[in-house]
C-alpha cells in the first residue's frame, strides 16, 4: 500500500494547492504507516522543492514537462506512473487542471474519482472521504467502490500547507520515462493569455480584504481599498459587487469565482451566503464586519464586529497606519 | 451540426435541506426541482450554435421519471427532441454511473458535439462530462466560456485560474463542459411551451441499454457540517473595536 500525490507544475513553480494535497498525503501516510510518493512534470527546481518535504520518493514525468498541458498527454503520463508505482490512493489538488484530466484518468482505469473532498480518513480498513454537497450546505461521507487505486482531489484550504513536514534528508528523485505519441493528443492548445491587466492570483495572497453588498455604493469601494493597502492585502469581493462591475471578475471569491485560504480574510459587509463562503471558509483567520449581528458570516468568523462598516473600516485603516512599528 | 446537451434535474436552490438522522439521507419530500444552472448555460450555447450553423439540438438526461419535466423545459426553450434514460436509481447516482447511462444512450446516436454543464448544484461532482468523454472516446475541454465552430473544426476558450484563458482547437465529435455565465440564458416563451408538448421524447431503460447501475462511490451518510469556530465578538466604539481587533490579530491569531 502506498500513497501518490500529484503536484501541479506551473511555468515557474508548483501550484500552491499541491502542497495542501501533500499535507493530506503526509497525514494519511503517517496514520497508516505507508510510503508517500509525489509525481510531477518536473522542470526548474520543482522536483528538488518537493524532495525537501517528508516523503519517500519524487517521480518526474519528463514527457509532460515539455510543451503545453493536454488532458490526453497528462492521462497517458500519469497512467505510466500509476503502473510503475501501483499506489493505493492518488491524491490531487482540486485545481482547474485536475478537474480537466483527473476524472478522465480515473475513468480510463475504470475507477471512480472522488472530487473536491474536504477530508479523508481511514476507517475500518477503507478510505472515507468527506465531500460538500448542496453547495456546501451539507457534507457527505463517501466511500469509493471497487479495488485500488482510489483517486481523489482535495478542496483548496481543506488541508494546510503550512503544516507540511520537511524531510530529514532529501528524498530520492527518479525519472519515469514515458513515450507520448503526438498523434495521441487530440486537442490543439494555444498559449494561455490574461484577459485584463493588473492580474492578481488571489489564491496565493496571505491577506484578503473582501467587500460585499454592504458597501452599498461603488465609490465606497475606496474604503476597502485603503484598508487593503494599510494591511498589505489584496482586494476581493463577493459576486454582486463584480456583477455590478464595481470590481473586476478576477477578484470574485466564491463558487463562481476563486477559492482562497489566506492567513487572514476580512469580510466587509458580506452576509455570508454559501456561494461566497465555499470560496473562503478555508481561511486561517476570518474577520467579519457587518451591521447585522445575525448575518451567517458570523457563524464562520473567528472575530466579529457587529457594527457600521463605514465607521469601523476607516478606524481600522487609521489604527493600522499609527500602529506601524 | 447535431448537438447533445446533458441536463440534470436538481433540487431548486431555495429547497429546505433536512437530514433524516436515522438514515443519514436528505429528506427530499418537499423538494421542487429545476434545471441545473450550468446545464442551462450549456443548453443556451447549443441553441445559439444551432441558430448560427443550423442542425439539431437534443436534450438528454439520466434520472427518475420526474426528470422528463426538465427535458420538456429544454424543448420549450428550443431543443428539437429529448432523450431520457429513466430509472429511480439514477436519482442521486454518482457521476460515473450517470456518465455510463448517458454514454449508452449516446452510442446509438450520431452527433458532432456533446455539451454538459460544469458541475451540478446538488452533488457537485464536476466530472460527469469528463468521464462521459472518456467512455465515448471523445476529446474534451472543460470550463468553456466561448465556442467557435468554423470549417468543421472547433476552437474553444477555456477558463484557467486567476484570470487566465486559453484557446484550444479540436475536431468534432467532441465534448465540452460549459462554465456558467458564458451567455445570457433565454426564457421559454408560451409558444415554445406549447410546441414542446409535441416534440419527441425518447425513453430508455438501463436494462434495455445494458447499463451497469452499480455505484462507483457510495454515500455513507449526509450530515450538517459541524460549526468549528467560536466567534469572538468585539464590542465598543469604532476606534476601540478597531484597536482591539488589531491587537487580537497580532498577538492572539498572529496573522499580522
Amino acid at each position: 500500500m502506498s500513497i501518490l500525490v500529484f503536484l501541479e507544475q506551473r511555468p515557474d513553480d508548483i501550484h500552491p494547492m499541491s502542497w495542501e494535497a501533500m499535507a493530506a498525503g503526509q497525514q494519511l501516510s503517517k496514520e497508516l504507516s505507508v510510503p508517500l510518493n509525489a509525481v510531477l512534470a518536473g522542470g526548474g527546481n520543482a522536483a528538488n522543492t518537493a524532495a525537501a518535504k517528508r516523503l519517500d520518493g519524487v517521480f518526474v514525468l519528463e514527457a509532460i514537462s515539455r510543451g503545453a498541458y493536454s488532458a490526453d498527454g497528462y492521462c497517458a503520463a500519469l497512467r505510466a506512473a500509476i503502473e510503475k508505482l501501483s499506489p493505493t490512493l492518488v491524491l490531487f489538488p482540486h485545481t482547474y487542471q485536475v478537474r480537466d484530466f483527473g476524472p478522465n484518468l480515473a475513468a480510463s482505469l475504470d475507477r471512480p474519482f472522488v472530487s473536491d473532498a474536504v477530508g479523508v480518513r481511514a476507517e475500518g480498513g477503507q478510505l472515507v472521504f468527506a465531500r460538500q454537497v448542496y453547495q456546501g450546505k451539507l457534507h457527505a461521507d463517501v466511500v469509493p467502490a471497487g479495488d485500488p487505486p482510489y483517486f481523489a482531489s482535495l478542496q483548496s484550504g481543506a488541508f494546510r500547507a503550512d503544516r507540511l513536514e520537511p524531510a530529514a534528508r532529501p528524498a530520492p528523485i527518479e525519472q519515469i520515462p514515458v513515450e507520448i505519441d503526438v498523434a495521441q493528443i487530440r486537442t490543439r492548445p494555444e498559449d494561455p493569455f490574461q484577459e485584463s491587466k493588473g492580474e492578481v492570483d488571489l489564491s496565493s495572497a496571505e491577506i484578503i480584504v473582501s467587500v460585499g453588498r454592504g458597501i452599498k455604493e461603488e465609490e465606497n469601494i475606496a474604503l476597502a481599498r485603503d484598508l487593503a493597502e494599510a494591511i498589505g492585502g489584496e482586494l476581493a469581493a463577493s459576486r454582486p459587487i463584480c456583477d455590478n462591475g464595481w470590481l473586476p471578475l478576477e477578484r470574485q471569491i466564491g463558487s463562481s469565482g476563486q477559492t482562497v485560504s489566506p492567513k487572514l480574510y476580512l469580510a466587509l459587509g458580506i452576509s455570508g451566503a454559501i456561494q461566497h463562503v465555499v470560496g473562503m471558509k478555508g481561511s486561517k483567520t476570518i474577520v467579519a464586519i457587518n451591521h447585522d449581528p445575525t448575518a451567517p458570516i458570523f457563524e464562520i468568523a473567528d472575530y466579529g464586529i457587529a457594527g457600521d462598516l463605514f465607521e469601523v473600516v476607516p478606524a481600522l485603516t487609521k489604527a493600522l497606519g499609527s500602529s506601524d512599528d | 451540426m447535431r448537438i447533445f446537451v446533458c441536463v440534470k434535474q436538481v433540487p431548486a436552490g431555495d429547497s429546505l435541506l433536512r437530514v433524516d438522522g436515522a438514515s443519514g439521507c436528505v429528506d427530499d419530500g418537499d423538494f421542487s426541482y429545476e434545471m441545473n444552472e450550468s446545464d442551462a448555460y450549456a443548453l443556451e450555447e447549443a441553441l445559439q450554435l444551432k441558430e448560427k450553423h443550423g442542425g439539431e439540438v437534443v436534450a438528454i438526461s439520466a434520472g427518475p421519471a420526474r426528470a422528463a419535466s426538465t427535458i420538456r423545459e429544454a424543448l420549450a426553450k428550443g431543443a428539437d427532441r429529448g432523450v431520457l434514460i429513466e430509472d429511480d436509481n439514477l436519482a442521486g447516482a454518482d457521476a460515473f454511473v450517470t456518465a455510463r447511462a448517458l454514454a449508452a444512450a449516446l452510442r446509438v446516436e450520431e452527433f458532432d458535439l456533446v455539451l454538459t454543464g460544469l458541475q451540478s448544484d446538488d452533488a457537485g461532482f464536476g466530472q460527469t462530462g469528463v468521464v462521459l468523454a472518456e467512455l465515448l472516446g471523445l476529446p474534451h475541454a472543460t470550463l468553456i466560456v466561448e465556442v467557435q465552430a468554423e470549417d468543421g473544426k472547433l476552437r474553444v476558450k477555456r477558463e484557467l485560474e486567476a484570470g487566465w484563458f486559453q484557446y484550444i482547437g479540436m475536431d468534432p465529435p467532441a465534448l465540452l463542459t460549459i462554465q456558467s455565465g458564458i451567455n445570457k440564458v433565454r426564457y421559454a416563451t408560451l409558444l415554445g411551451i406549447k410546441k414542446a408538448r409535441n416534440k419527441p421524447l425518447t425513453r430508455h431503460t438501463p436494462s434495455e441499454l445494458g447499463i451497469d447501475l452499480a455505484p462507483m462511490q457510495t454515500v455513507q451518510r449526509v450530515y450538517v457540517p459541524a460549526k468549528t469556530k467560536q466567534t469572538v465578538m468585539i464590542e465598543g466604539s469604532a476606534d476601540e473595536a478597531a484597536k482591539q481587533l488589531i491587537e487580537k490579530l497580532k498577538f492572539e491569531a498572529r496573522v499580522l
